[in-house]
């Protein structure tokens, strides 16, 4: 239906909105950078309004907030890379069952659960058991408690179809308590309700860099991810039942069995991040040792459009705003609330510029001139 | 389309530019760098952040801060960064800061690591580590000195009977710090009213603003006719005014969300300690791995007294508070309580942080718990009679 084409007699409202049903990838993805630049402009303005600074020096302190200096140490810039894989894996975590239409909102109850596992295994077998050994029990308990904990609301919706994203959430502060329990029980010092540091079972670091490790498992997980959703047979699957169950049974696809496999996928890398975020990075565990980011996951999953490479580049832009923001408040002595503001301008802009990918906005002087 | 695109040229050039021109200035002055586990909202660390901007303002130094800093590795990165922005000394306020705290104090042996409220200092034998505290439970047992004069006006009055005089405690964890706080409290209470009992419940959280009210009623349902708080929202102070039960508040005057009930409030004042480890730095003098500050430094505050306080109670408090301060009266003198109904000769503490969590320090001296005195984080852990738990911290 080519509306342009129809004569109209009455009189034509200034604009109308119209579907597009080609746009070119490099033009949507002009789109979208002009949409974040657009926002990072009035993120700008307001921050000049708060801080009364300068226009300028708001972008450069989030750069370096981000990044670092110039010249300085390559630190922050390893700590932005470890920031983004963290949050990536949570991202690629939650993909498959967002795929499949099954709305995990549980990845970070399932890497806390797997961070606890792994601190258990530290605590309890640290100085038990040689060290490759000891790695090895660490890394599979991680993924095997993930994999529990993402499965338990999987199985609650195949036999009974009960609604996965209340059971889900729930599991979370599960998972919370639990771990809360546990570092209280086992508090160092007595008491105090927090395990400071654990001396066993850290994972190894790579050419001095303590997080190239976790980087790199990031990696391969985002590669396994791309193929495993695009070229497998189980990723085909889970398309399938996305779009219609009904269609799954009928080519013969057991959707009870996909939905409780995929989510099993799903926890056990969720497990993974609580395993590099506990024997990796922090070699401690507390109720907000993933803080929140298996929350922000789900908003990277849905910005990346469920495509992994996607997902890579809305993770650093989310730790990027995340972390600049925050050095910019800390310079200019404003709470915590300007990082939320920062972000949520951003992620705004690039939500709303999907409309202007998928529709086009045409106004009255253009058709004419079409028309005439 | 070719607008749009020179349109985004030049957003993009500008930001090049404004990340590429700007100036990264060095001096050569003193800067200390603060790490804060909230912001401002809170007021466990809003109290830290007032502290820090008036003595630094006072003595002409250069602070940054890093807020919202968990317990985890990112304290660790937020205090080498400080060291990399230039700091000399870099302070974190919150407990759970402290292991990591300690792990850049090893990296970065010429900066100076001072840490509120932490244990390991002592024990870790560090040159650029140091822990702080202040004699809270002075600040506590005049606070409890108010609540006693006010229960003693209350049975005076004949709205209770002396033995109801009881007393409800809502704290966080059971922890050396809590447990030593609602003790020096209840101790001031009884020293002015001796028929006075307490009932403490604990929340298992420093900040549940639901959970710490629902304790506060819990406690005046169960029949306490006074409440005082060891947590940081104002959870407790609001039920009182609901409940017109009067409170003892803590981290700063509730006077004016609770102007019935409010009595008196303590709170800590870390202005002298920061400029002290300031001093030491500016003059190339050690600072003590243990620091405790008390009355006397003007670290332990009181506030404005509220205005329904028992007749006579300035005076009576400016009385105790010379006694403390001259040491013709301690918190913990072992004459004035006992635990299972005997008198305390000996303690041995729970002083060094090991993961045998047994005593190690004798803690009595001459006839009172010597607190903060082997380190200066609180470590008077002592259930004594006349307090019942309710429950054990979560």
């Amino acid at each position: 239906m080519n509306k342009s084409a129809v004569k109209k007699q009455h009189r034509e409202p200034l604009f109308h909105i119209a579907k597009r049903d080609d746009l070119v990838w490099w033009k949507a993805w002009l789109i979208r950078l002009a949409a974040i630049l657009l926002a990072m402009l009035l993120v700008g303005v307001i921050s000049v309004i708060l801080t009364k600074g300068n226009f300028f020096e708001t972008y450069q302190i989030m750069f370096i907030g981000a990044f670092g200096r110039l010249g300085s140490s390559t630190r922050l810039l390893w700590k932005f890379f470890q920031k983004t894989a963290i949050l990536l894996c949570l991202a690629l975590a939650v993909t498959p069952a967002f795929k499949m239409r099954f709305w995990n909102c549980g990845a970070e109850g399932q890497a806390l659960i797997g961070g606890l596992a792994a601190a258990f295994v530290m605590m309890k077998l640290g100085d038990q058991l040689p060290y490759p050994v000891l790695i090895l029990i660490i890394v599979v308990a991680s993924i095997l408690a993930g994999a529990v904990w993402g499965t338990i609301p999987a199985l609650f919706k195949a036999a009974y179809k009960t609604n996965e994203t209340l059971f889900t959430l729930m599991m979370n502060y599960i998972a919370m308590q639990l771990v809360s329990y546990y570092a209280y029980v086992n508090a160092i010092p007595a008491g105090s309700g927090q395990i400071q540091s654990i001396s066993t079972g850290h994972l190894p670091v790579i050419g001095n860099q303590p997080y190239l490790l976790n980087i790199l498992v990031v990696a391969v997980i985002t590669a396994f991810m791309l193929i495993y959703l695009k070229y497998s047979k189980h990723g085909y699957e889970i398309s399938v039942v996305g779009e219609s169950q009904n269609t799954a049974r009928y080519i013969g696809i057991n959707v009870k069995k996909v939905i409780i496999r995929t989510m099993m996928i799903s926890g056990a890398i969720c497990g993974v991040a609580g395993c590099l975020l506990v024997a990796g990075t922090d070699h401690s565990i507390n109720a907000n040792t993933v803080g929140g980011q298996g929350f922000t996951a789900i908003m990277v999953s849905w910005l990346g459009q469920f495509h992994p490479l996607i997902m890579v580049i809305m993770s650093a832009l989310i730790v990027f705003l995340n972390s600049g923001a925050a050095k910019v408040a800390d310079s200019y002595f404003l709470n915590s609330s300007y990082a939320d503001i920062v972000v949520g301008i951003v992620i705004l802009f690039v939500v709303g510029c999907e409309f202007f990918i998928r529709y086009t906005v045409k106004y009255r002087h253009l058709q004419r001139g079409k028309s005439a | 389309m070719k607008k749009l695109v020179s349109a985004l040229l030049i957003v993009a050039m500008l930001l090049v530019c404004a990340t590429a021109c700007g100036p990264a200035s060095e001096t050569d002055e003193l800067k200390v760098g603060f790490i804060y586990l909230h912001d401002e909202n809170s007021t466990y660390d809003k109290n830290f952040m007032d502290a820090a901007k008036a003595a630094c303002e006072a003595m002409g130094v250069t602070y940054l801060q890093k807020a919202n800093i968990s317990e985890s590795n990112e304290c660790y990165d937020a205090a080498v960064e400080l060291v990399e922005e230039g700091c000399d000394i870099v302070f974190a306020d919150s407990f759970g800061h402290e292991s990591h705290l300690l792990k850049a104090a090893k990296e970065y042996p010429d900066v100076e690591f001072c840490h509120a409220t932490g244990t390991l200092a002592h024990t870790e034998g560090l040159d650029n580590f140091h822990n702080a505290f202040a004699s809270i439970y002075e600040g506590r047992y005049l606070a409890g000195v108010v609540a006693g004069m006010k229960l003693n006006e209350m049975i005076e009055a004949g709205e209770i009977t002396a033995e109801q005089a009881k007393m409800g405690y809502v704290g966080a964890f059971t922890y050396a710090e809590v447990i030593s706080g609602y003790t020096s409290f209840y101790l001031g209470a009884k020293s002015v009213c001796p028929s006075v009992t307490m009932d403490v419940q604990f929340t298992g959280s420093w900040y549940n603003e639901q959970l710490e009210k629902e304790a506060a009623t819990a406690l005046i349902n169960k029949g306490s006719v006074l409440i005082s708080q060891h947590a940081d929202s104002m959870g407790a102070p609001t039920a009182c005014e609901e409940a017109g039960v009067p409170n003892v508040s803590y981290n700063g005057s509730t006077a004016a969300a609770c102007p019935e009930t409010f009595l008196i409030s303590s709170r800590i004042n870390w202005e002298p300690y920061y400029e002290y480890i300031i001093t030491c730095v500016k003059d190339g003098t050690a600072i003590a791995a243990d620091w405790t500050g008390t009355l006397e430094t003007g670290s332990v505050e009181l506030s404005e007294l509220g205005t329904n306080v028992a007749a006579g109670t300035a005076e009576k408090l400016a009385e105790v508070e010379e006694e403390l301060k001259n040491g013709t009266k301690k918190v913990f003198d072992t004459s004035t309580f006992t635990v299972d109904g005997a008198a305390i000769t000996t303690y041995m503490a729970d002083v060094d942080t090991d993961e045998a969590y047994t005593g190690d320090t004798e803690a009595i001296e001459d006839g009172a718990f010597a607190e903060s005195k082997a380190r200066s984080a609180p470590y008077f852990d002592l259930r004594i009679d006349g307090i019942t738990l309710l429950n054990e911290a979560m």
